[in-house]
């Protein structure tokens, strides 16, 4: 006869909604029209050296993989307008000159890193996807989908371990988000306490499989909840919404509360990659982005509320194209690597 | 009928431990469970529990006893009142290394050659050439060797710190990180979770931001699971930035086969890692080379893969008393010089060499045998030389023979010294099977010198 058990224990447990200190609702920054000036003009900057990089591509200059960050622009800015050059550190995956632009990286030698050119920012060895800037503390520029945010969480243990205050930023996309790795850093991250704001851009396409297809919680933000790291959802297309959640995660890493993760809604309007024709989205989805919610033209308006004139923004328009033929001109015309590069840098020492 | 009760194997490597306490005394009843004696291995202290029950009859090992062997009768169990016949005395267990965690239990000493103690007569050497004469020694165990060499480099440079799954508090799956967490503290020696990706992941993003972490792999073959970023991440990342980004990382651990633990706890990586550029790739098999070596491995610039392996940590080298040791990467040794024949190996399959050489001796055939430490980059300098002098060559791998070491060093002597030699290069390895787990079938898969034997007569054509 079966034994009767002595007491009857509930048959399951529901996790309680708050169950860990969260962070406030971040609010919209409140720029003076200087600051989203310099805003716009870095996403300014970052979209016509994007348009430029496709151009070179169909040209024939640009080889091999290159992904361009063309809408999602606001992220980047947003974020690393509020973070310490030289401070805090940066990781992300391949979609990356974007990034690189944000943290004042010279666009010279990111062009010429994508036409592989000696005078690349890699010595024409890495490519669009593995660009490095070590002075910038920007650490990449990684093509394999998801390793940066593991690489990320190792520079958060760097800042801790060393305690130079400094705190990372390890962007991811939504198709990462899927990665095993991922959620092994979060542990880890959590566990240790480490100062790190993980960033999920969110353009809604893991390269043909849209959120819906590919997560079974598309609500990307809750996926560190397990974990205990908090999470807050983004509108990624307007740069003072990013740059308002950047304050607050920002405050939450740095005075020691660990981890804490973005879900920036922001949406490419151009394919995965070059050679992505994007016919898994339909022609009105994304002019209903780029008509309404385009960042550029947002951050445009309201500059133009806050008293800008057009001719001030066409002046800058001006010159941002002038920048990037310069750095277009300077990768087209930059020589190719001497052969006896090939066999350097595979190690630092000789043995 | 009274039956023997017999010191039991706590672990599936534990060869011999101390009977430190009994917890019944002769005469007492005894039911199934209950708890009768502590024994102490060298990882932990094991309560013995009671299968059947009855009446403790006889203690035959008193409390205290040290290098109890596994299998020695400890005490009689029977009906209350039984007379015991007079028991065999417990036998002292030989001599034997006490942390022996990988030792083979349950093979004999013979079918033990791959970690046989080598006879007196052995002119190999297991230190480097270039010490000084008069060098005070040590003997020293690998294990020993290898905490010796991060504490020394964790006491240098406050970057270096060790991170792997029970390094702590733990003090080491194989005892490896013994006593560093007590020096040290946890911010530099810490636990992970069981999440290999994840931590060699950490690790190489640590070390792009300049520190020198040295991270622990329970053994080489969970490392599969961090393989991504030992290659994508660690190894391309001076290349692929122009040499613009660094990544000093040490992945270190058990590698090759252990002992009955079957195929997926089995397999060398020598050959994998060792085919990657931009990766430095070390297998010592001494102590002091362990030693030398990974002190060289924590302070190089470069991502180190250092293979060290499980039957080795037990077994005792001399290493030099001298501040600071520490060695050349790249550099083979000649662990035993001779004339006629080239032996070249790396890890315990320079035990098997040696072992090998010795009869080969007796049989009037003087081999030379190379330690080749460093399988990235490889010394071919060393190896090529001694084929000048021998004109035939032999390799040993205590691993799988297609896309070996043994393979890379036979198409070098074709390539680069095809004029020196007298007679094609032949492989020794392990079969080319997913390692067995039967005691026999795993005999037969491995290295073992009689082949090492066989296989130099053979291209010494006798």
């Amino acid at each position: 006869m079966a034994k009767k058990p002595a007491k009857k224990a509930p048959a399951a447990k529901a996790a309680p909604k708050e169950n860990f200190e969260r962070p406030p609702q971040p609010e919209r920054y409140a720029a003076s029209q200087g600051e989203l000036l310099e805003f716009y003009k870095q996403m300014l900057l970052i979209r016509r050296f994007e348009e430029r990089a496709g151009q070179l591509y169909g040209l024939g200059l640009i080889g091999g993989f290159c992904h361009l960050y063309i809408g999602q622009e606001a992220v980047a800015v947003g974020l690393q307008s509020a973070m310490t050059v030289g401070k805090d550190s940066v990781i992300t995956g391949y979609r990356d000159h974007g990034h690189m632009l944000a943290y004042g990286i010279d666009p010279n030698v990111i062009m010429a890193e994508l036409t592989g050119r000696a005078a690349g920012i890699s010595k024409g060895k890495g490519g669009s996807m593995h660009m490095f800037s070590v002075e910038h503390g920007f650490y990449g520029g990684h093509g394999i989908v998801g390793a940066q945010v593991s690489l990320g969480t190792g520079l958060a243990f760097k800042h801790q371990y060393s305690g130079d205050g400094g705190v990372n930023l390890a962007y991811f996309g939504d198709g990462a988000a899927n990665q095993g790795q991922v959620y092994e850093s979060f542990n880890m991250a959590e566990l240790w306490n480490l100062p790190i704001i993980y960033a999920i851009e969110n353009n809604h396409y893991a390269m043909g499989t849209s959120v819906k297809r590919h997560s079974s919680e598309p609500e990307l933000y809750k996926r560190g909840e397990s974990f205990q790291i908090p999470g807050l959802q983004v509108d990624g297309m307007d740069v003072l919404a990013v740059r308002g959640a950047a304050e607050v995660a920002l405050e939450w890493t740095r005075s020691g509360k660990g981890p804490i993760l973005l879900e920036l809604m922001t949406y490419r309007y151009r394919g995965h990659s070059m050679s992505d024709p994007a016919k898994y989205r339909t022609r009105d989805e994304v002019d209903g982005f780029r008509g309404e919610r385009d960042p550029l033209e947002q951050a445009r308006q309201e500059l133009l509320t806050m008293g800008a004139s057009e001719d001030d923004l066409k002046a800058i328009d001006k010159e941002i194209k002038e920048r990037v033929k310069e750095a277009a001109e300077f990768a087209e015309n930059a020589p190719e690597p001497e052969a006896d590069e090939l066999y350097t840098d595979v190690l630092v020492e000789t043995y | 009928m009274a039956t023997e009760l017999k010191m039991p194997a706590l672990s599936p490597t534990m060869e011999e431990g101390t009977l430190a306490k009994w917890l019944k005394a002769e005469g007492d009843p005894v039911a199934a469970g209950d708890i009768l004696a502590e024994i102490e291995t060298d990882k932990a202290t094991m309560e013995f529990e009671a299968v059947d029950e009855g009446t403790l009859l006889k203690i035959l090992v008193p409390e205290g006893t040290d290098n109890v062997a596994v299998g020695t009768a400890i005490a009689m169990i029977g009906e209350e009142g039984e007379e015991v016949a007079a028991a065999p005395a417990a036998p002292a267990a030989q001599a034997s290394d006490d942390d022996g965690e990988g030792k083979d239990v349950g093979r004999d000493e013979s079918e033990a050659a791959i970690t046989k103690d080598l006879p007196a007569t052995d002119k190999s050497t297991h230190v480097d050439p270039d010490l000084p004469e008069g060098t005070a020694m040590q003997a020293t165990t690998v294990r020993e060797a290898l905490r010796d060499a991060m504490a020394e480099e964790m006491r240098a440079d406050d970057r270096v710190f060790v991170m792997g799954e029970e390094v702590a508090e733990y003090q080491g799956a194989y005892k490896v990180t013994q006593g560093l967490l007590d020096e040290f503290g946890a911010r530099r020696v810490i636990d992970t979770p069981i999440t290999e990706y994840g931590f060699a992941g950490i690790g190489s993003g640590a070390a792009m931001g300049g520190l020198k972490p040295v991270i622990e792999f329970m053994t080489f073959n969970f490392a599969m699971q961090a393989i991504d970023h030992i290659i994508n991440s660690a190894a391309k990342t001076n290349y692929m930035s122009g040499g613009q980004m660094r990544c000093p990382v040490v992945f270190r651990g058990p590698n090759g086969a252990a002992s009955r633990v079957a195929a997926q706890h089995s397999q060398n990586y020598g050959p994998w890692y060792a085919s990657v550029p931009g990766l430095i790739v070390i297998a010592p098999y001494s102590a002091a080379d362990a030693k030398g070596l990974l002190k060289a491995a924590i302070r190089c610039e470069d991502p180190v893969v250092f293979l060290e392996n499980e039957l080795l940590y037990g077994q005792n080298f001399d290493v030099p008393q001298v501040d600071d040791y520490v060695l050349p990467i790249g550099k083979a040794r000649i662990a035993r010089e001779g004339s006629d024949v080239t032996i070249v190996s790396y890890s315990i399959g320079v035990g098997v060499a040696l072992d090998a050489a010795n009869r080969l001796a007796e049989g009037g055939i003087d081999a030379e045998v190379i330690d080749l430490r460093t399988l990235r980059p490889l010394d071919k300098g060393t190896v090529l030389a001694s084929l000048a002098k021998t004109n035939r060559l032999v390799c040993v791998e205590e691993g799988w023979p297609t896309c070996s070491i043994a393979s890379e060093i036979a198409a070098i002597a074709m390539e680069e010294g095809f004029d020196d030699l007298d007679a094609p290069v032949l492989r020794v390895t392990n079969a080319d099977v997913p390692l067995p787990y039967a005691a026999n079938l795993e005999k037969m898969a491995l290295i073992k010198p009689e082949e090492v034997v066989e296989a130099v007569k053979k291209v010494s054509y006798r």
